[in-house]
């Protein structure tokens, strides 16, 4: 494969795991602070009708970006009633929140197939974007890619260098001690689960406003569940989540190319290729446990302790 | 004495008097006259009660007079597999069944996103249980189900689309697009600069592969060194994968994309290039003016009303009914102002020869891939070869699985 293959499909692999690399930054937030969110896939839907619908009306992609951020937090804050304040079970919610997003999402959209609305296009870099070879995978995206990759070390920094992150991390390690210590641990989880659907929302915008300009019902595709996935794999760390989420992005976008190419590869077989991935990502990340950086009290409820 | 008489007379018409006056207030005496009246009123009620049953009966001749002078009033039922609003597959049927609405004494509803399996043969039996005449399904998974259902109804007629199962009241129609597609190719293969065309197709089905290899055919007609790159994306809409499917082909030099897919992804992506693109089902040049130069379409509404009167009248067989350029269920979008005169001309004189019958699109000698030949020369391929294609024509690049 020589570079004017190779540059496209690296750009390619950039864009398509965008929606992912939003997606994952959330959950990490989000598990965090202790609270597993299984309801990634539903946030997301919703976060791409909120930003197709509002870009279709306003014909202000920037709003209609931002306000799906605020859809993924009120759908996320479903989530937060349910496992904060009655102690529901956190795996059940989150099941019931991809469903609940998905149903949501297609009973609303169904009037706004077929149409289009405005997004972003692509943004070249001045300086950079003329780079032989790195400017066209690197420097000729769209302005999301840019933010997202923004956000990678933002959620480092927050998490490892500041006081609230810290504070975060320690009641999703240990609620009792962080309790103790005098953090009000609810209030950490609630920023954690409405932080981290508020990136989630992000990752369905880019979908609905920057891959395509199109809606349609199931427009995530179990990339939520990917984001899930790929939450193990990165560690709870945003660097891995980078890496990850551009992992599965190329391994999307190359089977497609395999095929336009010319290979004699049944396309089945290629098509089967993210999912296998997948499914190696999980037992590759079970193997390595031990250093897998898991918050102790994930999916661990809290009593109140008045 | 005379004065005595004289009282005594006095005192007897007093009393005479008084029985006359008495007489008619006497209550023994009304009975008859009570009774009398009585009989009359029951008579009269009878009377009224006779009347008005005749009236009613008159009024039950009236109405079954003015059903039978009555054109008769068809309920007709779509089963979609997508919502309408799409721009293909599901949005072309729906334009069909606003055509027959139009027409007199015909109602008709319909019910999209229906699931393929079980879902669909609820909907079915549904619309059955409410006397529709005529079903519709409008996609394959729909045949088992709908076969079920006709066994239970045989007043009813059902149509399936795009299977070939039938009964005494359910037939099968489809339309030959791969004829519109030829014409879609001449345009593709005249327009190309790179020789390389791009096809983005939905799953590797006898329908899709014969519309892939006639997009060949009539693009190698007018540009014989041209190939056409085929990348299957195994979904009908998906608007992301399909538009990540023809952007993969744009970066092996395709320059002109084709699809058979819903969704307008692909004219996107043939956009955003500065390359063009052919769309499918309906007139897509909306999505992406800059690119689209034509679209195989699909055409139903006449077909439908073909269907509703032959029912009306009782003139509808079951069959299967497969249509193409020459009755209008298939035909090519008006071509863009890009696609210059000789070849629109071009165009036009093979769609006639096609109408016509004059000329077939699998002609042979037509090669596979492996360059043995298919269909041999002077001979043109059968029906039930078109129905079971599952090889590539030579030039084309990609599998068939």
């Amino acid at each position: 494969m020589n570079t004017d293959l190779l540059v496209p499909l690296l750009a390619a692999a950039i864009q398509s795991g965008t929606p992912i690399l939003f997606a994952t930054l959330g959950e990490i937030l989000t598990e965090k602070s202790g609270v597993l969110n299984l309801g990634v896939e539903g946030i997301m839907i919703v976060g791409a009708l909120a930003a197709f619908v509002c870009a279709k009306l306003t014909g202000n992609p920037l709003l209609a970006f931002a306000l799906a951020g605020v859809a993924g937090m009120v759908i996320a804050a479903g989530h937060g009633v349910v496992c904060l304040w009655f102690l529901g079970n956190q795996v059940v919610s989150g099941l019931a929140l991809t469903i609940f997003g998905l149903g949501l999402a297609d009973y609303l959209g169904t009037p706004l197939i077929g149409q289009t609305a405005p997004g972003f296009g692509k943004l070249s870099i001045p300086g950079l974007g003329a780079l032989p070879i790195l400017g066209p995978i690197f420097f000729q995206q769209d302005l999301l890619v840019y933010l997202s990759v923004g956000v990678v070390p933002l959620l480092w920094a927050f998490l490892n260098k500041t006081r609230w992150g810290l504070n975060l991390r320690a009641v999703g390690e240990h609620p009792e001690a962080a309790a103790a210590a005098g953090i009000d641990v609810l209030r950490y989880r609630w920023a954690g689960v409405l932080g981290g659907g508020f990136l989630v929302g992000l990752g369905g915008a880019y979908l609905s406003l920057a891959y395509t300009h199109l809606w349609t019902s199931g427009l995530t595709a179990g990339r939520g569940w990917i984001a899930v996935a790929l939450v193990i794999f990165a560690f709870w760390r945003p660097g891995r989540a980078l890496l990850g989420a551009y992992l599965f992005g190329g391994v999307m976008a190359f089977q497609l190319r395999l095929q336009a190419i010319g290979t004699h590869v049944p396309s089945s077989l290629l098509l089967m290729l993210p999912y296998a991935l997948t499914v190696i990502v999980l037992v590759f990340a079970s193997w390595k446990s031990r250093q897998a950086n898991a918050p102790a009290a994930l999916g661990i409820n809290i009593e109140p302790q008045d | 004495m005379n004065y005595r008489k004289l009282l005594m007379l006095c005192l007897a018409l007093t009393a005479v008097c008084f029985l006359l006056i008495a007489c008619p207030e006497k209550p023994e005496d009304m009975t008859p006259k009570v009774e009398r009246l009585e009989k009359e009123n029951a008579e009269l009620k009878q009377t009224v009660e006779q009347l008005q049953k005749e009236n009613d009966e008159l009024k039950q001749q009236l109405k079954e007079l003015a059903v039978k002078m009555e054109v008769k009033e068809l309920q007709v039922g779509f089963v979609y597999v997508s919502p309408i609003g799409d721009a293909g597959w599901s949005y072309a049927h729906d334009k069909g069944r606003l055509f027959i609405d139009k027409m007199d004494g015909v109602t008709t509803s319909y019910v999209e996103s229906v699931p393929e399996g079980p879902d669909s043969e609820r909907v079915m039996l549904n619309m059955a249980r409410k006397n529709y005449d005529l079903i519709f399904a409008t996609s394959f998974g729909y045949m088992d189900p709908m076969l079920k259902v006709a066994k239970k109804f045989p007043q009813a007629t059902f149509m399936h689309c795009s299977g070939f199962k039938k009964s005494e009241n359910m037939g099968n129609y489809f339309g030959r697009m791969y004829q519109a597609r030829y014409l879609s190719g001449i345009v593709a293969g005249a327009m190309t600069k790179n020789n390389t065309l791009g096809y983005v197709a939905a799953f590797p089905i006898p329908e899709v592969i014969r519309g892939i290899n006639a997009f060949t055919l009539g693009a190698q007609s007018v540009n014989p060194d041209v190939q056409v790159r085929v990348v299957w994306t195994k979904t009908w809409y998906d608007p992301a994968t399909e538009k990540e499917a023809a952007k993969s082909l744009l970066d092996v030099g395709a320059d002109v994309i084709a699809q058979h897919q819903d969704s307008p992804g692909p004219q996107e992506a043939a956009q955003e290039k500065g390359v063009y693109s052919i769309g499918y089902n309906s007139d897509m040049s909306a999505f992406a003016p800059k690119a689209h130069l034509c679209a195989p379409v699909w055409n139903w509404g006449p077909f439908y009303a073909e269907i509703v009167e032959a029912v009306r009248n009782g003139t509808w067989e079951s069959k299967a009914y497969w249509y193409g350029l020459e009755n209008g269920i298939v035909d090519l979008s008006p071509m863009s102002a890009m696609v210059p005169a000789d070849v629109q001309a071009k165009v036009m004189t093979e769609k006639e020869a096609i109408k016509e019958g004059t000329k077939k699109v699998f002609t042979g000698p037509v090669k596979d891939q492996a360059g043995q030949v298919k269909i041999a020369a002077g001979k043109t391929g059968s029906d039930g070869e078109l129905l079971g294609m599952n090889w590539f024509v030579e030039g084309v690049i990609g599998t068939t699985q």
